[in-house]
């Protein structure tokens, strides 16, 4: 069904970045221009979901030009989930970058900038045409190299040559695949190449070509062998920014890969061999990582690494029900990994370090917002009936009909992992008394109390869309089969983008 | 034409993978910009470089058949150039900046272990 | 660096680029040209200009920062990508008005969106040069 009304989630992050552009240097003018677009984007993606929950798929061909010959924008129920879950984060993080940011850092654009990423986030998730998605992920990573080096402390500037190699690198690989790709087919719309591509004989590139997009896609995604860009760079930005980042730019990644594979790339043997194996060493690695790091940040960056490898694990098993634990797991790590990166920054608040060393007794001192905490972390290990429990189930369950044990062990060992140093972290900092030689900076008291209030609301409320989804999660369940059935079967997709050229 | 084509760019792949793997910053920018370079001709060569291949038109209808190109290749060439063309201006700035902090060239002097995050 | 050759030269160049940046821009829905290609050689006028007579001085010439461009620029290519939405077509749909303009010819929504990408290219480009040459 056409709808002209489905890139509204952009347009609105897009008006929102031009008038703060256009009130540059106004930083408090732009903190409630930045919450305000954010609330009205939430709603708008709201609207969204519930209309292709209701109606089934939307499209939208740009320009009027139809489809195969034009760009075309395709909200399906994976594309409009996604942009929910980016809105709600991105309303999160805007309120708690409204006062968790120094103003310098605001002078620099830091609003505009942001919006901008996030509407490249959108525009990622809603595009149907594969070049598209390449214009998109440039918008993203050109904004969050500018996010990255905001303030410029030598630390971050260093992370920020590191993930500027790897993603531009990323890029080229991904840009490599598409003129590949097209060379092949003669197409760019993704519907129309998942028809092309079964007339093409010759298998052997094809094949060659999907590496392309596991390299390009593996890489913004940081599975095993391509990863270690983002432990040394994601602990170097401010919070806010690191929250937009751990929660969303790695699940962009993995989005793509969904999407190509479902799609153009059917995988075939070698690919899901090629998958899992990538999939179990990337737990395994990050799982490790996570072991020895003592900075909270370090800990989560590695934490990322560890939980993006259960999704590519899903996605290498490619069946219904791993489909549906993939799909559920990203709706999950996208809430709770953005809300560990902002506690991350809370707690730097409120003790002036994240050296777990040097931490303690947050419990006893601020009990309220402990508990809150307490919630997140329990949902990111996994602990029944929170949301990380229930991908895991179906994970588990099609591992084993699939004889997967390595990648059953790899699961295992990596939630015992987040199971213990989630455990240790929660002793060192929030019950183990501080030692009293240390100079505890607080940040967090002399603050007046809205600003203390817009700095724990942020948390709260995505904790409370975590304990949602743990609670309700047969409504999440029901999503996630209707997802994981249109990926499974793409013939709806290829209907909605196509159909109405053939009458 | 296609020949000398697919030389360059094999060329312009090699010397970008053989920039990239070496240790100095500014040999990884240009890396970055021969790889993007070599990246544009791969999908011009591939977008087959013949008259004669309108896009749209039926292959059953002669019309426009002698003069006009498949402009697809040439479109999606100037959007990468344009998105290069930001990157790379990005990446020198950054590496200015960092060349001007660290004082020095080589990619191995970008480990401070710095704990103190903010 | 300090030439006369090149100053005199600029001062009859500036002018003379900035009119040929504005053709490209107009003449770009049916010939190359366009808002990206007219929008660098209007720049590159201006960092012509730098070169001859020093940055400050280009800055002086220009008055505004170069970096408020970008705004008007990204806000005159968004209305024009959304305002077919108001007569129900879809995003980017080229509006056309019925009657030709002399000189120009036929102006759509096409022109306004190249408009825009001209104002911030030229923005981009010298807010990044200016940035680059004023560290030194």
């Amino acid at each position: 069904m056409i709808d002209n009304h489905i890139l509204a989630p952009i347009f609105v992050q897009l008006f929102t970045a031009i008038i703060q552009l256009a009130c540059w240097r106004k930083t408090l003018t732009q903190r409630y221009l930045s919450v305000g677009g954010s609330l009205i984007g939430l709603m708008v993606a709201f609207r969204l979901f519930s209309r292709v929950y209701e109606d089934g798929i939307l499209t939208l061909n740009a320009a009027n030009w139809d489809a195969p010959f034009g760009i075309v924008f395709v909200a399906d129920l994976l594309s409009v989930t996604l942009v929910l879950l980016t809105s709600i984060a991105c309303f999160a993080v805007s309120i708690f970058s409204s006062v968790g940011l120094s103003r310098q850092r605001m002078l620099y654009g830091y609003f505009p900038i942001f919006h901008f990423l996030i509407m490249g986030l959108h525009g990622a998730f809603l595009t149907g045409d594969i070049f598209n998605l390449y214009v998109y992920f440039e918008v993203i990573i050109i904004s969050s190299f500018v996010l990255m080096t905001l303030g410029g402390r030598k630390a971050q500037l260093e992370g920020a040559v590191k993930y500027m190699a790897m993603n531009i690198l990323a890029s080229m690989f991904f840009l490599t695949g598409i003129g590949i790709l097209y060379g092949i087919t003669g197409s760019l719309n993704m519907a129309d190449l998942s028809l092309r591509i079964q007339e093409v004989q010759n298998k052997a590139l094809i094949g060659i070509t999907s590496c392309f997009f596991i390299i390009g896609f593996g890489i913004k995604s940081a599975v095993f062998p391509l990863y270690y860009w983002l432990p040394s760079s994601y602990h170097t930005p401010p919070s806010a920014v690191a929250a937009t980042f751990g929660g969303l730019l790695t699940k962009v990644g993995i989005y793509a890969m969904l999407r190509t594979f479902s799609l153009i790339f059917i995988p075939d043997d070698f690919t899901r061999t090629l998958l899992m194996v990538i999939a179990i060493f990337t737990i395994l690695t990050g799982a490790f990582g996570a072991l020895i790091k003592t900075n909270i940040r370090r800990l989560f960056s590695y934490l990322i690494v560890c939980h993006i490898g259960f999704m590519v694990g899903g996605i290498a098993m490619f069946s219904k029900v791993a489909l549906m634990g993939a799909v559920f797991y990203l709706i999950h790590d996208i809430l709770v990994k953005t809300n560990m990166f902002l506690i991350a920054g809370l707690i730097r608040q409120l003790r002036g370090t994240m050296d777990m060393n040097k931490l303690g007794g947050l419990y006893s001192d601020y009990p309220k917002i402990s508990l809150v905490i307490a919630i997140v972390l329990f949902s990111l290990v996994g602990i029944p009936p929170l949301s990380g429990f229930w991908p895991k189930v179906f994970l588990f369950q099609e591992a084993f009909i699939q004889h997967q044990y390595v990648y059953i062990a790899a699961l295992i060992i990596g939630s015992f992992v987040t199971l213990y140093v989630i455990a240790k972290m929660w002793s060192e900092v929030f019950w183990k008394n501080p030692s009293a030689s240390e100079e505890v900076e607080n940040l967090f008291a002399p603050m007046p109390p809205y600003k203390k209030i817009l700095m724990v609301l942020p948390i709260g409320l995505m904790a409370l869309a975590t304990l949602y989804i743990g609670l309700n999660a047969e409504a999440i369940v029901k999503i996630t089969d209707i997802i994981s059935t249109q990926l499974m079967d793409p013939s709806a997709y290829i209907d909605a983008v196509l159909g109405n050229k053939t009458d | 034409m296609e020949l000398l084509l697919v030389l360059i760019l094999g060329l312009l792949y090699a010397a970008g993978v053989y920039l990239i793997l070496r240790r100095s910053m500014v040999k990884l920018l240009l890396g970055i910009m021969l790889l993007g370079n070599g990246a544009n001709i791969l999908i011009f060569v591939l977008g087959k470089i013949t008259k004669g291949s309108p896009p749209v038109i039926n292959e059953a209808y002669k019309v426009f058949q002698e003069i006009y190109a498949d402009p697809i290749p040439q479109a999606l060439i100037l959007t990468a150039i344009v998105i290069s063309f930001g990157l790379t201006s990005f990446a020198i700035v950054l590496l200015k900046r960092v060349y001007a902090l660290v004082d020095s060239d080589d990619l191995d002097d970008l480990n401070t272990p710095e704990e103190e995050d903010i | 660096m300090k030439s006369a050759i090149l100053q005199t030269a600029t001062r009859y160049l500036l002018p003379i680029l900035l009119l040929f940046s504005f053709f490209l821009l107009l003449r770009g829905h049916y010939y190359p040209g366009g808002g990206f290609v007219g929008g660098l050689v209007a720049s590159i006028a201006f960092v012509l200009h730098s070169f001859a007579n020093g940055t400050e001085n280009t800055m002086k010439i220009l008055r505004y920062k170069p970096l408020s461009l970008i705004p008007i620029g990204l806000g005159i290519s968004a209305v024009s990508v959304t305002f077919p939405l108001l007569f129900g077509l879809p995003p980017m749909t080229g509006l056309w008005f019925e009657e030709p303009i002399p000189v120009i010819g036929m102006i759509g929504s096409a022109l306004f969106f190249d408009l825009g990408v001209y104002l911030v290219v030229i923005g981009v480009v010298l807010t990044i040069l200016f940035t680059i040459a004023l560290n030194d």
